[in-house]
């Protein structure tokens, strides 16, 4: 569903330039969900942004649904492909209401039924409908994701690109928007990109995973792989240890 | 060394009185003692109640507050100010909002001496450049002359803790030190303090979210729901924790070695609202 080969970006201002992401190549089956983790700086949310669209200028393939696409798009490839961010308080518009920040979507795309696919769109993420006429700051962090999500998945989109969509969030409500996301993607057959520096959520999530460091990515396994430790580059095997706690030997006696 | 009994801070807003903190106990030793909760459970203004800096319409009221055996509610403001920042020091979260951006690191660190003993301008400089270079800085001297701006975040939270550490305090809070930066510069920073707190034999109070870092971190561990203490276990033994909050919180963590079933979510019972404090 969506392939990536030898990606390459590059962000300059004339003078000086950056080369944040060097010949990632992955491919994400349909149906599949694949993990993009490293840390801040390695480059995981820009391949995002170039997948999405967001990205004016950069190099290599990007099939989606088997077609090539660059890096401006038509309608119909934009529909293609959703996003929903990381920072649940900066993403919606502050001054619409959730009718609005929904409704907006399937106007774009001239659809129809507007008033059924807002209410269905609610509940399918756990919303009451009585949250309709609701501005973002009378919303708690993770109703504000799931109004995310909601926007995300109105235009039924066959992809959707999830970057860090829990880090703002408190471990109840992330398990929460988690298995909500686990739930969608089942019944919807969504294809998903997850972009996190969290390896247990990642590991929770998906099926693939691909460790980024300095733009490349240096490895890419099973996540039952990354759960046994049985990972070769050592980069990821100094992430793996951080990410157990700061004793590795009292984070196991704890997931027992 | 800190002594607080029976703590609340409440705040007078327009829609009625909202308590940050109900009833809290607690004390630290020359120890790390974590406390952790969620976003809203009063986690923090423990924190800032301890050092004073709760601004009305906040108010703060306890049976007793006392650091080394002084009275921190009696305290005028000219005693405080002594003891904050020289005695107890804090780091917060984010270095981007912590630092002044338009003086270079070095002098806010000469600042702190400077402010809270009477030095000479050379003195203070080399106490900044050796403070630098026990939070393991490796050019303490370039990286004295950079803006807040010029380094990372890792960096930046390393200059923080130089600077809150600068005039060897016996208490350190630090409000979610290491949230803002990526895991492995987060080992780095809690070694950092860990090493400060065994070799000075300081104090230190650990207001986290994460559960995992706290268990793995601290001697002992307090947890927060609604403004009171719901539990309070040493370390080693929070995967034994009985209340069902502490339970319902490490369940809902995900794995990475699985198994990897639907998440356990937290049911929140009214019950905890009311329960007394251990």
């Amino acid at each position: 569903m969506i392939e990536v080969t030898g990606l390459d970006v590059t962000f300059s201002d004339g003078r000086t330039s950056f080369h944040a992401v060097r010949q990632v190549s992955f491919r994400v089956a349909e149906g599949g969900c694949f993990g993009l983790v490293g840390e801040s700086g390695s480059g995981k949310s820009t391949v995002l942004r170039a997948i999405g669209g967001l990205i004016e200028r950069w190099m290599g393939e990007i099939r989606l649904a088997g077609r090539p696409v660059g890096p401006r798009r038509s309608r119909a490839e934009r529909k293609l492909v959703q996003m929903v961010f990381q920072d649940p308080y900066g993403s919606l518009h502050p001054r619409h209401t959730v009718d609005r920040i929904l409704s907006e979507p399937c106007t774009i795309h001239g659809l129809a039924d507007v008033d059924r696919r807002v209410e269905a769109m609610l509940t399918a993420v756990g919303l009451p409908r009585s949250f309709r006429f609701r501005y973002p700051h009378q919303l708690s962090g993770g109703q504000r994701q799931r109004v995310a999500i909601a926007r995300a998945l109105i235009l039924e989109p066959p992809i959707v690109l999830l970057d860090e969509p829990t880090s703002a969030l408190d471990v109840s409500v992330q398990a929460e928007i988690l298995n909500l996301l686990g739930d969608l993607r089942r019944d919807r057959g969504l294809t998903c990109l997850f972009v996190s520096h969290n390896l247990a959520v990642v590991a929770h999530m998906c099926e693939r995973v691909a460790i980024m460091t300095e733009g490349r990515i240096v490895e890419e396994i099973d996540s039952a792989a990354l759960g046994t430790g049985a990972v070769r580059d050592p980069y990821s095997r100094e992430l793996l240890r951080s990410s157990e706690g700061y004793l590795a030997e009292l984070a196991d006696g704890l997931a027992r | 060394m800190l002594e607080v009994r029976d703590l609340h801070v409440r705040y007078a807003t327009p829609t009625g009185i909202v308590a940050a903190v109900r009833g809290v106990s607690l004390t630290v030793g020359a120890e790390k003692v974590g406390i952790v909760g969620e976003s809203g459970s009063g986690k923090s203004t423990i924190g800032r109640a301890v050092l004073g800096l709760v601004r009305p319409p906040g108010t703060v009221q306890a049976a007793r507050l006392a650091f080394d055996g002084l009275d921190l509610l009696a305290a005028d403001a000219t005693t405080l100010r002594r003891i904050r920042g020289a005695r107890i020091s804090m780091v917060l979260q984010d270095p981007k909002y912590s630092l002044n951006p338009v003086q270079r690191v070095g002098r806010q660190i000469e600042e702190t001496v400077r402010v809270h003993e009477r030095v000479g301008g050379r003195e203070a400089r080399r106490r900044a450049l050796e403070m630098l270079e026990a939070v393991r800085i490796r050019d303490p001297e370039r990286v004295y002359r950079l803006f807040p701006h010029e380094v990372s975040g890792g960096m930046g939270q390393r200059v923080m803790i130089a600077m809150m550490l600068v005039t060897g305090p016996e208490l350190l809070i630090a409000d979610e030190p290491t949230s803002a930066l990526d895991v492995t510069v987060q080992k780095q920073i809690l070694t950092i303090l860990d090493e400060l707190v065994t070799s000075r034999g300081m104090g230190l109070l650990l207001i986290s979210h994460d559960l995992e870092l706290v268990a793995t971190f601290c001697d002992r561990v307090l947890v927060m729901y609604a403004g009171r203490l719901v539990e309070e276990c040493t370390a080693a033994a929070l995967h034994r924790a009985q209340h069902p909050y502490t339970r319902g919180l490490l369940a809902c963590l995900p794995r990475i070695r699985g198994p990897h079933r639907r998440l356990a979510t937290l049911t929140r019972d009214p019950d905890w609202l009311g329960c007394p404090t251990p």
